[in-house]
């Protein structure tokens, strides 16, 4: 039987606080607290919770026939932890049921896979030991921050051990070719390539309350007569969303809840289909053929690109100058940094320094905390540079491995550090003092440049 | 077309935009003829026919015309009613007032009026007089709509429909409450609610505007209409040398220095940049009545050595200026629209501006602050100052947004209004 594979991407990012420039070197907390956990409650009891009920309620009563996929990141599974551990028991439940399966991703929702492999590989064993943690499985197939893939990455991903990998059935990728099949990546061969069918996976996350859609109202029976119209030959549907389509974009007024109880329904009581985890169509299929993906694509927006996070000077600056700290943050144990490394490179921040939206803001206005992207990349740049200030306080103090790595990716350091003096380093006191311990008089008067 | 001024002999803004407008409405066809209390010969008459209100004859024996001149006796002028006056044109002024009270003793039944055109003393005599002009030229000339700028116009737009029996549209520059505060002269909150009542259209420079003048002065909401300001483009592609003999950086505050433009907060600000980065150097030039106030307040603040007073910048002195600039700071408290931001802008220099200005409302690739939130305005100076790429792209689309903004597209839509009333 064909089947349909249902993914839902589950990621909070954690907001960054109002953060002046007069607090770099002062004050290093960078997270709004309040907005943080409104946020994870609102969408816990709007979203998750209920999502999770309808779920369960289907695995229940059809067993095996209903399978579900999850991809949650590591600063979602964090903030469960903190503000809403009822989600946790929620997923738990769920992960028991043994019809779900949780992808690997990124910990800490980066685009780090396009720029640092050392860095990515790091993120993605963070993750799967959470998820492992949490949920008692490890994950065998992966998928990137935003879906964002490309044949670098798929060489990456191939190494860290992953057979499967979920991507955008993007047009420049696919052509005339169907999203619905299996295939491969062209260089890397044994990386197979589930991808998304954005027609039909639009209908539900974009479309399902737009009131001026011709297909409007989008009811369970008239979207099994579209899955049911496709060529039988066509071996998997993939329908790939973000979770929080169901109860935080599209209400619950809108039905959409009963659309998520009646669709699978349908579907399973028709026989035409079976639904299935991306790990089970990667064992059970053969690709069909090789992708070749020069560029990087991803899911957003009409152009399936990177633009959304990357490219225009805001962006750009941002990303490099965070990533320049890459190599003393692997050797990091300060727990304070580390945490501040993870959140800081969560996609979302590069997403709200966006400036092609300002034509047409619809749909990016309503996840952006900020008036404009200037704005955003202002309080960014304040607390990214008293996060590098305090990372290289630390590598200054820090043993040799550290310093060599330091040399390596600050030039302008060298002079300072001679390792023979600095090994018997302070490691031990440095990762206890307190995170708002009173900073050095010089980071006061030179903030980064 | 009623106005005060018109370049190149303009105090403020509002002489610009009529300039510009003009200038709009001559390539849509519209043929404008133009009112001014006093031409001095040397105004462009590219785009319009400049009427020199001072030789004009206003027949005294209209009954018309008597009703308007006794409104004069009822209007005394409030002291603090001097909205846009330079110091060194005060002088000037009260002369020439003087030449003209002597003049009124031998006033016969014909006669011509000498206006100051100014912002003077006896403000409130010239507007009723200048009325009186505007009636006569509404009698003795073709046309088919009136369009009135800002409130001394009003009384003469509304005395040239009386006599006509065209329609009549009111452009609001500013309101009474931008110039003002809550401290508003009631004469000129009433020319401006009965100039706007009796008017057909009544077009505001921005949202914020149209929002005050529905609010406070109770106009109907349909007949108000937005057409925001735009800039001309400049004479000269090419850009005025910076001469700057400093290494720091420079932030520029440019304008009077009133209540209106919230000099005060520019100061706190620069207080806040300045505790953490001694390399930036402040500006305000401009004059008015709170100078002293802000001098003051600087010294009192020790922070006088990176602080500098330029006084009153005029022409060639401001391109100067902003080419100096890093980083142009608009902090008004309540700005109709403003446009110095947009040509800073076209100088190449990202800028700082108040959410409560009309500008704000068509530019994206600047910085939008509340005037009092101190702490987001020092951000955004420290950000632009310290983030290359902020600074980079600013200047890259800012330029491109400011260009867009053309007098031709903001005249259309007056056009559009000219015709939906005749």
């Amino acid at each position: 039987m064909r089947s349909i594979c249902l993914y839902f991407q589950v990621h909070q990012p954690f907001r960054l606080r109002t953060y002046r420039f007069f607090d770099i070197g002062a004050d290093h907390y960078y997270y709004d607290d309040y907005q943080n956990k409104r946020i994870a409650r609102r969408i816990a009891s709007d979203c998750y919770i209920p999502a999770n009920e309808v779920l369960l309620g289907l695995i229940n009563e059809f067993g095996s026939a209903f399978k579900v996929t999850f991809s949650i990141s590591g600063s979602a599974l964090e903030q469960f932890k903190k503000y809403t551990p009822e989600v946790i028991a929620s997923f738990k439940r769920l992960a028991k049921t043994g019809n779900v399966e949780f992808l690997a991703e990124t910990y800490a929702h980066s685009l780090v896979g396009l720029n640092d492999p050392a860095e990515f590989k790091r993120q993605v064993e963070q993750h799967a030991a959470a998820i492992k943690e949490l949920f008692g499985v490890t994950p065998t197939a992966f998928r990137n921050t935003e879906l964002v893939y490309s044949n670098s990455i798929a060489g990456q991903v191939l190494e860290m051990g992953y057979k499967t990998m979920l991507t955008e059935g993007a047009k420049q990728l696919l052509g005339w070719k169907s999203p619905n099949y299996l295939y491969c990546s062209a260089p890397h061969q044994r990386l197979k390539l589930l991808l998304r069918n954005y027609q039909l996976s639009d209908d539900i996350t974009f479309r399902f309350s737009q009131q001026d859609w011709s297909e409007w109202p989008l009811t369970a029976d008239k979207y099994v007569k579209w899955l049911n119209d496709i060529d039988p030959k066509q071996e998997i549907v993939n329908l790939f969303m973000d979770y929080e389509t169901f109860g935080e974009h599209q209400k619950a007024e809108s039905g959409i809840f009963g659309f998520l109880r009646a669709f699978p329904e349908q579907v399973i009581k028709t026989q035409r289909w079976t639904f299935s985890t991306p790990s089970e169509v990667s064992e059970d299929l053969q690709p069909v053929a090789g992708i070749d993906c020069p560029h990087a694509i991803s899911w957003a927006d009409e152009e399936r690109d990177l633009t959304a996070w990357l490219g225009n000077d805001l962006q750009d600056e941002a990303f490099s100058s965070l990533y320049k700290v890459s190599d003393i943050m692997l050797h990091c144990t300060d727990a304070d940094l580390n945490r501040d490394w993870n959140y800081l490179q969560a996609s979302d921040h590069f997403y709200y320094m966006c400036t092609k939206w300002f034509s047409d803001g619809a749909v990016h206005h309503y996840f952006n905390p900020y008036g404009s992207p200037y704005e955003a990349f202002l309080n960014y740049m304040n607390v990214l540079s008293d996060f590098l200030i305090r990372v290289r306080e630390y590598a200054e103090n820090e043993p040799v491995s550290v310093i060599e790595a330091t040399v390596k990716a600050v030039g302008t350091t060298k002079e300072k550090v001679s390792p023979a003096a600095k090994v018997p380093a302070k490691k031990e006191i440095k990762t206890k003092a307190p995170v708002a311990a009173k900073p050095p008089k010089k980071a006061e008067s030179k903030p980064r440049k | 077309m009623f106005g005060w001024e018109f370049p190149p002999h303009i105090t403020g803004g509002l002489g610009t935009a009529c300039f510009g407008l003009t200038k709009g409405l001559l390539k849509h066809g519209v043929d404008v003829q133009f009112v001014v209390p006093k031409a001095y010969g040397d105004e462009s008459q590219e785009a319009v026919r400049l009427i020199n209100a001072s030789d004009v004859t206003v027949m005294m024996k209209d009954p018309i015309f008597r009703e308007y001149w006794n409104q004069i006796t009822y209007m005394e002028i409030g002291s603090n009613l001097i909205p846009y006056v330079g110091p060194e044109d005060f002088q000037q002024m009260v002369s020439e007032n003087l030449k003209v009270k002597v003049e009124e003793g031998s006033r016969v039944f014909s006669e011509k009026f000498q206006f100051s055109g100014k912002y003077g003393h006896d403000l409130m005599e010239e507007v009723a007089r200048y009325a009186l002009v505007g009636a006569s030229i509404a009698a003795n000339s073709e046309f088919d709509v009136i369009h009135a700028h800002d409130w001394l116009t009003y009384s003469a737009g509304v005395a040239a429909k009386k006599i006509s029996g065209k329609p009549l549209v009111v452009h609001m520059h500013a309101t009474e409450f931008d110039r003002s505060g809550e401290n508003y002269n009631e004469n000129v909150y009433e020319i401006e609610r009965k100039g706007m009542a009796e008017a057909d259209r009544v077009i505001t420079v921005s949202n914020l505007t149209r929002n005050i003048v529905i609010e406070r002065y109770h106009i109907d909401p349909d007949k108000v209409i937005t057409v925001h300001n735009a800039v001309e483009p400049p004479e000269t592609t090419e850009l005025v040398d910076a001469e700057k003999h400093v290494k720091e950086k420079i932030v520029t505050f440019l304008g009077r220095i009133t209540f209106q433009k919230g000099p005060e907060y520019f100061i706190e600000a620069a207080c806040k940049v300045l505790e953490r980065d001694k390399n930036v150097r402040f500006v305000m030039a401009g004059t008015g009545d709170l100078m002293e106030k802000m001098i003051r307040r600087v010294a009192k603040l020790k922070i006088s050595s990176n602080f500098h007073f330029t006084g009153f910048l005029k022409g060639e002195n401001v391109d100067r200026m902003f080419a100096m600039s890093d980083v142009y700071v608009m902090p008004s408290v309540s700005e109709p629209f403003g446009i110095s931001p947009l040509e800073a802008m076209r100088s190449n220099v990202p800028v700082v501006i108040s959410k409560q200005s009309g500008v704000a409302e068509v530019l994206d690739h600047v910085m939008k602050v509340d005037f009092w939130d101190v702490d987001a305005m020092a951000d955004a100076i420290y950000g632009l100052l310290h983030y290359k790429s902020m600074h980079s792209m600013f200047i890259e689309h800012g330029t491109e947004e400011v260009n867009n903004l053309k007098w031709e597209s903001a005249a259309l839509k007056v056009a559009d209004i000219y015709k939906s009333l005749v």
